[in-house]
């Protein structure tokens, strides 16, 4: 029994001396990070004195992905997470300002031919490449051919199918010499399109279209996995990819425009959890969340909206819902109108989205160019193309339901990738059509790769889609959305009128007349179709610490950060 | 026991090569591809790139290959995280997961042991209640719940560790408590109901009765025979802990091996898939075979039929 006693003061001693230990040992942590930590942020400080004469507190931007960036080689890049890093990285023909317009960068002027057809690009000759090899136009010919090179198996080659001969020697029918770009000399490059692009200014400020060093990159696939063999243009350099865990992008002294660039370093942590993400910030560990880059948790965004501490931007996406009008009961035109007129789009926004989206009647969002300084939305709304009615849209159904033959209203499921979001807003719409309409629908989730395979099979009745901008142009999201003949046309909607209009917009005279036709094939596919079920426009919520300037969300969403500044 | 060894060891390939080739058809079977993407691309694209993944070969074949490079120990290269090498994505990764699981390990042991044997010691004591309380509490609250609450808690409010990351020591302690809470619990109920039941046996009433110190009771004799339970969980529970959790790293941003498993499922990301997969197997069976060699060198029983059994 003595002993028992003694055992148990023992093991309790024990337990609390481990207690103990372990608080002391965070105390003496905590003592000792800063000075721990000291070292280090003084490294770059002393490496960027000894570079430029003037002393300056170093610079340091910090934010989070969800995952490692797929790849950072420009022809293979498919992802908003790979293009923010990349933009930190490479520097293309022309830049997007934040407004979404084509500003030059290494071309530093160009012309277009009368008929629209043949781009001359002038470009500056002092850019280099992080090893100090200049940039010309050749490597800009070498890369273009490269992405559309087949045995490249680059998965955004159509957006070079531009040019002429493109989509052939991708499939192996003509040869790299007869593809549409040629350098003229080492700074002239001259790019020949199949069909007129006035908007080919603004396209190769997309990623695919960025330069690679061909002695880096020739026949050495995995050159771009690795920080220590990747050789860029832009205003940093990757120095650091510890796969999984982190990226570490540092200011590139052989920039050409190195004094526009503020950021010493750029540090990229690699964080799933939303919620992770959010206490990361509150502990000052990150500068930023938002626009892919991190999201603020949906339940926190109306309080830090309300405090003005987050914003939210609307960009260039659209929530929406295919119907499958190849089917009964979307087949009918009424039934789809009575659908699109029973919901409350800004309800579902008010009480489930919760982030100030706009509410959709057309697919082109807000954020998408016009011209002249105006956006295409506000040169066409699409507010008059539906509206939101119950009493009308049930007597749409009665006579879509009796033209189509129908007693009642068919078994129907609405088919959703697997999320707690778009769940949430399809029982939020399942319920209207249920109070208003009287119709019972059933919900059915996928996971996502399942999800495309089923909803490209069109089994489906509705079926959830959303779009984000490839480039900044109203044709990206009528051309690949309504247009008979497109792969994304899921819902197999077909109105010859709409691709005949969409076709003659590719081949309009001016911009004018071109955003006339497109504007004219979204109002026959939404207004007088309903050819697809519109929700909402997206936004994003953004977060950053005070002190930071020019780190925004661009006009498509993605975090623009490179040229950010610190004061 | 080197044939004893050698006999498992055989067990393994041939389980092995079942596994490989059971989850080569499922993962074929299971609709959507590698390949595919939310947006269109043109049919040639998908066929360049069908081609360039040797996707567009007919599956025996596709097998063959695979079977032929994994003689070779290649698994090949991711079809997502472009020209990574799966065996670097894995090595790269589950550096961090075995860290964190070897310390999760040995917390479980030995806070499960300690609060077991408390627990056995003063059976229906106050003790015992107390400790049984905080073992349910372990097992009872999912880490899904105890990891952001630890988190929030000490990282976000009082600010004693960081948030995410494993660069420091001092970072291992929040997921390895998340992660330990609930073997802890598991050995602790497990050592307390054995250990009483040991307790209890004619061996120790003689030990006892021959006037034996009673740490030397607990220790030599108790303890002892009560580790055999806890020995065949550790097998399972070493090999659930160091391939990853899932949702510790997930929460506390660790860049381990587990979300690489979750994530090429839905990528459909083959090679990484059949990468992973296989490598969880080596680890289960390896460390099967381990907790089967320990029984044995713990079980004196099993020692000595192992023995004449052997002969």
């Amino acid at each position: 029994m003595i002993f028992k006693k003694i055992f148990s003061t023992a093991l309790v001693i024990t337990l609390v001396g481990s207690l103990l230990a372990a608080c002391s040992n965070n105390n003496n942590d905590k003592g000792a990070s800063p000075s721990s930590s000291a070292p280090e942020a003084s490294k770059p400080a002393a490496e960027s004195s000894s570079a430029s004469p003037e002393t300056k507190t170093p610079q340091e931007f910090r934010f989070t992905l969800a995952s490692d960036p797929p790849s950072l080689d420009p022809a293979l890049m498919i992802d908003a997470q790979s293009a923010i890093v990349a933009s930190g990285l490479y520097v293309g023909l022309t830049r997007l300002n934040s407004a979404g317009s084509p500003e030059p960068a290494i071309a530093k002027e160009w012309t277009m031919s009368d008929d629209g057809k043949t781009y001359t690009f002038k470009l500056r000759d002092d850019v280099k490449w992080s090893n100090g090899d200049p940039v010309t136009a050749h490597d800009f010919e070498y890369s273009w051919k490269r992405v559309l090179a087949a045995e490249t198996a680059s998965d955004y080659a159509y957006m070079l199918f531009y040019l002429e001969n493109g989509e052939k020697y991708n499939a192996g029918e003509v040869d790299a010499s007869q593809v549409g770009v040629k350098a003229l000399d080492d700074y002239t490059l001259e790019v020949k399109l199949y069909t007129p692009a006035p908007y080919f200014n603004s396209l190769v400020a997309h990623f695919t279209y960025l330069p690679v060093h061909k002695a880096s990159v020739d026949g050495k696939p995995e050159w771009a996995a690795d920080a220590s063999t990747m050789v860029t243009n832009g205003p940093f350099t990757l120095t650091e990819w510890a796969h999984g865990d982190k990226l570490v992008l540092t200011k590139n002294p052989n920039y050409y425009d190195a004094a526009k660039v503020s950021f010493d370093k750029a540090t990229i942590s690699l964080v799933e959890e939303e919620s992770t993400v959010y206490s990361l910030f509150e502990t000052d560990k990150i500068d930023w969340i938002g626009a892919q880059a991190g999201s603020v948790p949906n339940d926190r965004v109306p309080g830090l909206v309300k405090e003005g501490k987050a914003e939210i931007k609307t960009i260039a996406s659209t929530y929406y819902y295919l119907f499958n009008t190849k089917q009964k009961p979307f087949d009918n035109v009424k039934i789809r109108k009575a659908f699109s007129m029973s919901i409350d789009r800004q309800s579902v926004i008010d009480n489930v989205t919760k982030a100030n989206q706009t509410p959709a009647f057309g697919l082109i969002p807000p954020s998408i160019n016009g011209m002249d300084g105006k956006s295409f939305r506000e040169l066409y709304p699409d507010s008059g193309y539906s509206t939101e009615n119950v009493d009308e849209a049930k007597k749409l159904l009665a006579e879509g339901l009796a033209e189509s033959g129908l007693k009642k209203f068919p078994e129907t499921t609405v088919l959703y990738n697997t999320s707690e979001g778009h769940k949430a807003i399809a029982e939020a719409l399942i319920d209207m059509w249920r109070k208003n309409l009287g119709v019972e629908l059933k919900l059915s989730n996928q996971e996502w790769g399942t999800f495309l395979e089923t909803r490209k099979a069109g089994q489906f009745g509705i079926a959830r889609a959303g779009w984000g901008a490839d480039f900044n142009h109203a044709i990206n999201f009528s051309y690949d959305l309504i247009h008979p003949k497109s792969a994304n046309n899921d819902g197999k909607y077909d109105n010859q009128e709409v691709g005949k209009a969409l076709d003659d917009s590719l081949l309009a005279k001016d911009e004018k007349s071109r955003l006339d036709l497109i504007a004219k094939a979204e109002k026959i596919a939404l207004s007088d179709d309903m050819a697809v079920l519109p929700i909402y426009y997206y936004t994003t919520v953004t977060m950053k610490k005070d002190g930071f300037e020019d780190v925004v969300s661009d006009y498509a969403g993605n975090l623009d950060w490179a040229f950010g500044k610190k004061n | 026991m080197i044939r004893y060894i050698s006999k498992k060891f055989a067990f393994m390939i041939i389980s092995l090569f079942c596994l490989v080739t059971a989850t080569f058809i499922l993962m074929n079977a299971v609709p959507g591809s590698p390949l595919q993407k939310e947006k269109a691309t043109s049919e040639q694209i998908q066929k360049n790139l069908e081609a360039y993944y040797g996707l567009d070969k007919p599956l025996i074949t596709q097998y063959g290959i695979y079977m032929k490079n994994l003689v070779h120990f290649d698994l090949g290269i991711s079809m997502k995280k472009k020209f990574q090498a799966v065996d670097k994505i894995i090595s790269d990764s589950f550096k961090y997961s075995l860290k964190l699981g070897i310390a999760s390990v040995i917390t479980s042991v030995i806070v499960g042991c300690i609060l077991g044997i408390i627990a056995a010691m003063y059976h229906r004591k106050m003790l015992d209640n107390l400790s049984m309380i905080i073992a349910v509490i372990g097992l009872s609250i999912p880490s899904l719940v105890m990891a952001p609450m630890l988190q929030y808690l000490l990282a976000v409010k009082i600010r004693a560790f960081e948030v995410a990351g494993l660069n420091g020591p001092l970072d291992y302690v929040l997921p390895t408590i998340a992660l330990s809470s609930a073997s802890i619990a598991f050995i602790a109920r497990l050592i307390r109901s054995t250990m009483i039941e040991v307790l209890n046996a004619d061996f120790i009433k003689t030990a006892k009765s021959k006037g034996l110190a009673g740490h030397l009771i607990v220790w030599r004799h108790a303890l002892r025979n009560s580790m055999l339970p806890v020995v065949t969980f550790l097998g399972f529970l070493m090999a659930n802990v160091i391939t990853g959790s899932v949702i510790i790293e997930k929460i506390f941003a660790i860049p381990g091996l587990g979300k690489f498993f979750v994530q090429s499922v839905s990528d459909r990301d083959y090679p990484l898939i059949m990468g992973i997969t296989i490598f969880y197997a080596v680890i289960l069976m390896i460390s099967r075979l381990l907790a089967d060699i320990a029984y044995v060198l713990v079980d004196p029983r099993i020692r000595i039929s192992g023995g004449k059994v052997g002969k």
